[in-house]
């Protein structure tokens, strides 16, 4: 299973522990993930479902592609960062 | 006497209570984030507050324990983007996102509507909700009404509604003020829109388009409960007044160091007195000479008072947003927060005025308890 994990600056605003879950993508993950947790999904995913301007998901270090519909692959063992972007005042 | 007040600004919610040593912070909420708008809602006491996260988006949380504490509520969302759909701001040519950028005012309804709110978002979408913001509904009348297409960004990239005016003895009369996009107005709740009235004229436009309804900017739009045809405007270039309804605006110059400013408050019963903060135009935005002002009219906009007793008079760059100002129940007392962090409180009239927190962050919007 591949174990999503949230940046801290998110976590002083709603609770959002590192979860283990199932999907072979981003998307799947995170539904998992917002199933457990609803109040999370619009705190990551805007109205539309994509991700927000200022948040960004590594997977196995690597930046996703798509943030629209978050359809890039994980693997079985994948390590998942939703981080924010370094933006702000 | 009004003895509490809300403060929103960039980073995070301020209460405030009058004691017998004056006016002085009581709580503060969601530090380091913004809240945009708060609505002490008189008919339940409850508090709502609009708090926009830069990173995760903006939230609505509510207090029903007097602002001690707030819970996170359901906030407005936008529904699903028609695909193919071609939704483009006409100025700067972006597409126009379907996704709730920012609460930028709420009202309550009447009394006699319980559960009745309704708030005003940036990229435009007006929200209503009848059950006291459990759940909120796009009103897709005036969302999907062709004149929107035509409401532009100004110092944001999308038109938005910042001033929302219920008619206080007929709820179903509503009117909604755009930036930019101008005054719209229901008579039917919210089940169609009109933006026709005339008078407002926009120095920004070609001189054939400066007329047009949908092409103006009202900063601010506020209606005087006792009197509710009349409505009060701080337009970009002007500063208007309506005495039936919004059918017909007419300009108000005499006395004015200037006429572009973004607050406006009407006294509750009195539709001849208003109060404006006049700034230096467009291109400066800063208070003219440094000097921070209020204009006041008692005569309906026939003449100003210029108030400045307690208000800085050097080199002073405090700007007042349109949520900025605000007038209590009795109309005696106005609170006025700035860019810069001070807030001041006059308990006549705007006669004198005093700096009751010097320091706080930028404020976008003050509200007393129990004021409109």
């Amino acid at each position: 299973m591949a174990v999503v994990h949230f940046t801290q600056n998110l976590r002083r605003h709603v609770s959002c522990p590192s979860v283990s879950v199932g999907g072979n993508t981003v998307a799947q993950a995170l539904d998992q993930v917002f199933e457990l947790h609803p109040v999370l999904q619009s705190y990551v995913l805007d109205d539309q479902g994509g991700l927000r301007d200022h948040v960004t998901v590594f997977v196995d270090g690597c930046q996703v592609h798509d943030r629209k519909t978050l359809c890039d692959a994980l693997k079985p063992d994948s390590e998942v960062y939703v981080m924010q972007a370094l933006s702000g005042g | 006497m009004t003895d509490r007040l809300y403060v929103g600004t960039r980073k995070g919610l301020f209460v405030l209570d009058r004691a017998e040593a004056g006016w002085a912070v009581v709580s503060r909420h969601f530090l380091g984030v913004g809240v945009t708008m708060v609505l002490p809602d008189k008919r339940t006491g409850r508090v709502h507050a609009a708090v926009q996260h830069g990173h995760f988006g903006t939230k609505l949380h509510r207090s029903d324990d007097g602002a001690r504490t707030f819970v996170e509520a359901a906030t407005p969302k936008y529904p699903p983007k028609p695909e193919g759909l071609e939704d483009i701001e006409p100025f700067r040519k972006k597409p126009v996102p379907w996704s709730l950028m920012q609460v930028w005012s709420i009202e309550a309804g009447l009394p006699n509507q319980p559960g009745r709110l309704w708030a005003g978002t940036i990229p435009g979408g007006l929200f209503k909700s009848d059950d006291d913001g459990d759940s909120w509904q796009l009103v897709r009348s005036l969302w999907d009404h062709e004149g929107r297409k035509r409401w532009s960004g100004g110092g944001y990239d999308f038109g938005g509604i910042h001033s929302i005016c219920v008619h206080p003895e007929d709820g179903a009369k509503v009117s909604a003020s755009v930036s930019i996009g101008g005054v719209w107005r229901s008579d039917d709740d919210g089940e169609s829109w009109r933006c026709d009235g005339t008078g407002m004229r926009a120095e920004y436009m070609p001189p054939d388009l400066a007329q047009d309804p949908v092409a103006q900017d009202p900063h601010r739009v506020v209606q005087c409960p006792a009197a509710p045809e009349v409505l009060w405007c701080q337009h970009h270039n002007g500063v208007f007044r309506s005495t039936d309804g919004g059918d017909s605006w007419t300009e108000l110059q005499d006395g004015l160091p200037s006429t572009f400013g973004f607050a406006v408050a009407v006294h509750p019963t009195d539709p001849q007195t208003a109060w404006l903060v006049p700034a230096e135009k467009d291109e400066c935005r800063i208070p003219k000479d440094g000097q921070v002002i209020v204009a006041r009219t008692r005569d309906g906009g026939q003449s100003f008072d210029i108030l400045k007793d307690g208000l800085p008079q050097q080199d002073a760059y405090d700007l007042v947003y349109r949520h900025g100002l605000a007038v209590n129940a009795t109309g005696q007392t106005l609170a006025m927060g700035s860019t810069s962090g001070a807030l001041w409180v006059s308990d006549d009239q705007g006669d004198h005025f005093e700096c009751v927190q010097a320091h706080l962050p930028p404020i976008y919007c003050v509200r007393f308890d129990g004021g409109f």
